[in-house]
């Protein structure tokens, strides 16, 4: 899932400073099961709001509403009035939720992003997340023994582990897991370990971000 | 011959070769470098030019070779991809050889969050064996890396790379060396060695690949200055390791810089002992002054001339 985190209120209050009527927009996909930006969040973050404008003695509206999913125009259009008729748009989505509400509602609707995007990751534990993907557009997890050596490696190395993996660790953090330390313990494992042999030959980043913004057209689901 | 460098010419002939280091001024003051410098001529028969080491902004390190070559010195372009993609890489192999660089060691780098611009993105385009892959390409088809464009005139460089016996999983250590052997790599400079039994082990295994025999390995040493900067690296320095007993050497010397070039000289010796070493790096770093006298001490003087 896309993994985010709520900016601190301090910084939301900031963006908020021009505007009397304020909607508080959750998403319920990605954020609201990395607890970020779903319906209990917003109505945290709204009670946050009331309370430190109660304290500054201003008289703000703040309405509350979740949508099923920010990134998708159907679930956006029934919100419509409720979008029209606040001064400002708070989108708990990912970034996609925070752009997309904008671009359905149109020009002069001013949407502000309460979270900050931060990976494709998996939930590990309660309270813990972490990458495991970097969308890079050409999956190379088959030679990888499963492990992506892009979203989990430092370096973005293909022919790991460098120099600086240290009893199972990155260099750049005791905290971290060298990804090609994990690669070379599954391959051991598999018996597999003659693949590190060779070596993997330079990467294709046009199928990145580095190749310009992307898009997917399906035509066998178009209309 | 591949450069024509000193380097090369060294290494071919068999004679024990001896590499220094030199890291550039964190600015444009060339007495910086000259002075390093004169405390390495005569003493090595070629010098790394560091690049951005540590992630430290520093003169480029093409720069600072191309002042070495002015001044009739060989040296080693230190070269990292964390801030280059190919299109800058290739570009600035062309731009050095033409300014007479003759030797490139191809390294990932350190990663940016030790050095003082830690707000950087990184590059990565390429890692370090495919940067190898990259200067042989050049070299040896005269094309650029993609194997289509030809290169107008002729790339020749002597190709290194580093090696880090001390880094887990140590199985795999070989199998990085036999994987930029199998790149191209010409010759391997090693981390700085303190633990001689696991330098030892990894050499036998070297040895077993067979691997000695197609790259030039030369032996990474660091003359120890104090108690003090032995503990602090082996604590905080990755991928070094330095048994206690150094430590204990240092901590206990009532002269810690004599007893520093004394360990690093018993070093070389043992070294020089080992089948497959063809030669040491001296990295001497920020105590360039005291290269002549390990050196001497060690008995490499004087250096071979290339010719």
């Amino acid at each position: 899932m896309i993994v985010g985190e709520r900016k601190p209120l301090n910084q939301i209050r900031a963006m908020l400073e021009p505007y009397r009527k304020i909607l508080i927009l959750g998403c319920g996909e990605c954020v609201s099961v990395c607890m970020a930006g779903g319906e209990k969040e917003v109505g945290v973050l709204a009670s946050q709001l009331r309370m430190l404008y109660k304290k500054e003695k201003r008289e703000i509206e703040i309405e509350e509403a979740t949508l099923i999913r920010q990134c998708d125009r159907e679930y956006i259009e029934p919100y419509l009035d409720k979008i029209y008729q606040a001064d400002v748009i708070l989108s708990m989505a990912c970034g996609v939720g925070v752009q997309y509400v904008g671009e359905v509602a149109g020009e002069r609707v001013i949407v502000l992003p309460a979270v900050d995007t931060k990976f494709y990751g998996a939930n590990l534990d309660a309270g813990i997340w972490a990458e495991r993907c970097a969308g890079c557009g050409n999956c190379i997890l088959d030679k990888t023994a499963g492990i992506c050596p892009i979203a989990r490696c430092a370096k973005r190395l293909l022919n790991g582990p460098c120099g600086g993996s240290q009893g199972g660790k990155c260099e750049i953090d005791p905290e971290v897991e060298c990804a090609w330390q994990l690669i070379y313990d599954r391959l051991k494992e598999r018996g597999q370990l003659e693949l590190l042999e060779d070596i993997v030959p330079t990467k294709n980043w046009k199928p990145s971000l580095s190749g310009g913004p992307r898009k997917v057209i399906r035509e066998d689901v178009r209309p | 011959m591949k450069s024509e460098g000193a380097l090369e010419k060294i290494l071919e002939k068999g004679e024990f070769a001896v590499t220094g280091e030199l890291g550039p001024p964190k600015g444009n003051d060339v007495e910086v470098i000259r002075q390093k410098a004169e405390y390495l001529r005569g003493n090595v028969d070629a010098i790394n030019v560091t690049d951005n080491q540590t992630s430290i902004v520093r003169m480029s390190s093409i720069a600072t070779c191309a002042l070495l070559v002015q001044m009739r010195l060989e040296p080693v372009m230190q070269m990292v991809t964390r801030d280059r993609n190919r299109i800058a890489i290739q570009s600035d192999i062309f731009g050095a050889t033409a300014l007479g660089i003759k030797n490139i060691l191809c390294l990932s780098g350190d990663h940016q969050i030790f050095g003082n611009q830690k707000e950087a993105a990184n590059v990565f385009d390429i890692d370090s064996i495919q940067l190898i892959q990259c200067v042989k390409t050049m070299r040896d088809e005269g094309t650029l890396l993609g194997g289509e464009e030809k290169i107008e005139g002729k790339i020749r460089l002597f190709i290194g790379a580093a090696a880090n016996p001390f880094a887990d999983p140590f199985e795999f250590r070989v199998v990085r060396l036999a994987k930029k052997g199998k790149a191209g790599v010409d010759f391997i400079q090693t981390q700085c060695i303190y633990d001689m039994d696991r330098f030892k082990e990894w050499m036998r295994m070297v040895r077993e690949r067979g691997l000695h025999k197609r790259v030039h390995i030369l032996a990474g040493v660091t003359p120890l200055k104090s108690g003090g900067m032995a503990r602090y690296m082996a604590k905080n320095v990755a991928g070094i390791t330095i048994p206690d007993s150094i430590i204990g050497r240092m901590v206990k010397a009532k002269e810690p810089v004599q007893e520093g070039v004394k360990i690093c000289v018993e070093q070389i010796e043992q070294l020089r002992q080992i089948e497959g070493v063809h030669g040491i790096h001296l990295m001497a770093i920020e105590w360039e002054q005291r290269v002549p006298e390990i050196v001497k001490q060690a008995g490499l003087l004087p250096r071979p001339t290339a010719s």
